[in-house]
């Protein structure tokens, strides 16, 4: 028995829409590449969280590979995070730094009192102002930098072992590690 | 007349910026030109609202950024090329034309063409088995 054209047709133009919707909806949209990937790091200095005399700096760890996390204690993502950034502190492979956003300062050192501090240092920025420089837009974000100050790269949300060891790790050795 | 003034109330209310907190330029043409501007940035929080509409706090600050960049003499396209150097081109709301986005910009184009070419066919067909058996006029013309 021959199929008509005009059946055919349709049922490959459905196809070709399944196919389209099924990876269409795999994809995260609130995940959008940062064009910041392999371009310097955005500088800033602002006043340290715990220390409002003194200064964190995008320098502060210059001829060494170094992360920027970003974090506030309304971010409850951030609260999911904690341990993992702990335990990647622990591994004291790489020196990491942290970015305060749009926080309330005796919040922020209450926070880290508690649960514990993986930073190295924390920069405080109220205002969003350095968050904008760095192209973020939703809390935890964590970035790699480069010993050569180049964005290396970026995890929007929660970081976990896994993508840590995915998508970090591998980057390191080159990075400027040894 | 009560219809009327209900039409007249909602155009006036989709002119509203109620949530921009920062005060009216001095200068109408310089407003103007600001409300242009976060109309057609995106805000990355809540992405299908553009700066202008959302009250996320990503939003403020980026009207913020916006204002400040105004006042600071810069161009609209300097204003734009500041945001996608930080968030790429999905903020902008009019994706530029280069050679990723040709398909997306020629698509209307591309299907409106592929439309008439599926009209004329039909009908042509139709006009050839309408010549062919014209007593067959207002039958199916592919039950031939």
């Amino acid at each position: 028995m021959k199929i008509p054209v005009r059946f055919v047709v349709p049922a490959i133009v459905f196809a070709a829409l399944v196919g389209f919707f099924i990876v269409g909806l795999r994809l995260n949209p609130g995940e959008i590449q940062s064009p910041l990937i392999g371009k310097p790091a955005p500088a800033f200095s602002l006043e340290s969280l715990g220390d409002p005399s003194s200064k964190v700096s995008s320098t502060d760890f210059s001829g060494q590979a170094w992360l920027l996390n970003v974090w506030a204690t309304w971010c409850a993502g951030c609260r999911q995070e904690h341990e993992t950034l702990l335990a990647i502190a622990r591994e004291n492979r790489v020196p990491m730094l942290g970015l305060n956003w749009r926080d309330d300062r005796a919040l922020a050192s209450r926070w880290l009192a508690q649960l514990g501090n993986p930073y190295v240092s924390v920069a405080f920025d109220p205002e969003g102002r350095t968050a904008i420089d760095w192209g973020v837009y939703g809390a935890p974000e964590t970035f790699l930098i480069a010993a050569d100050g180049t964005v290396l790269q970026k995890h929007i949300g929660t970081m976990s072992l896994a993508v840590w060891e995915r998508d970090f790790v591998p980057l390191l050795a080159p990075a400027g590690e040894g | 007349m009560r219809f009327a003034v209900l039409i007249g109330g909602l155009l006036l209310a989709a002119q509203a910026l109620a949530i921009d907190t920062g005060g009216a330029f001095e200068d109408p043409a310089e407003q103007e030109r600001y409300e242009r501007l976060i109309r057609d940035l995106r805000c990355l929080v809540c992405q299908n609202q553009s700066i202008a509409d959302s009250n996320a706090t990503l939003a403020s600050d980026l009207r913020r950024e916006v204002r400040e960049l105004m006042i600071a003499g810069q161009s609209d396209d300097q204003i734009r090329v500041f945001m996608t150097d930080r968030y790429g081109d999905f903020v902008l709301y009019r994706p530029p034309v280069k050679p990723r986005t040709w398909l997306l910009w020629s698509a209307p184009v591309l299907l409106l063409l592929g439309g008439i070419g599926i009209a004329v066919f039909v009908v042509a067909r139709r006009v050839r088995a309408a010549q062919a058996n014209p007593a067959a006029l207002d039958e199916e013309p592919e039950q031939r």
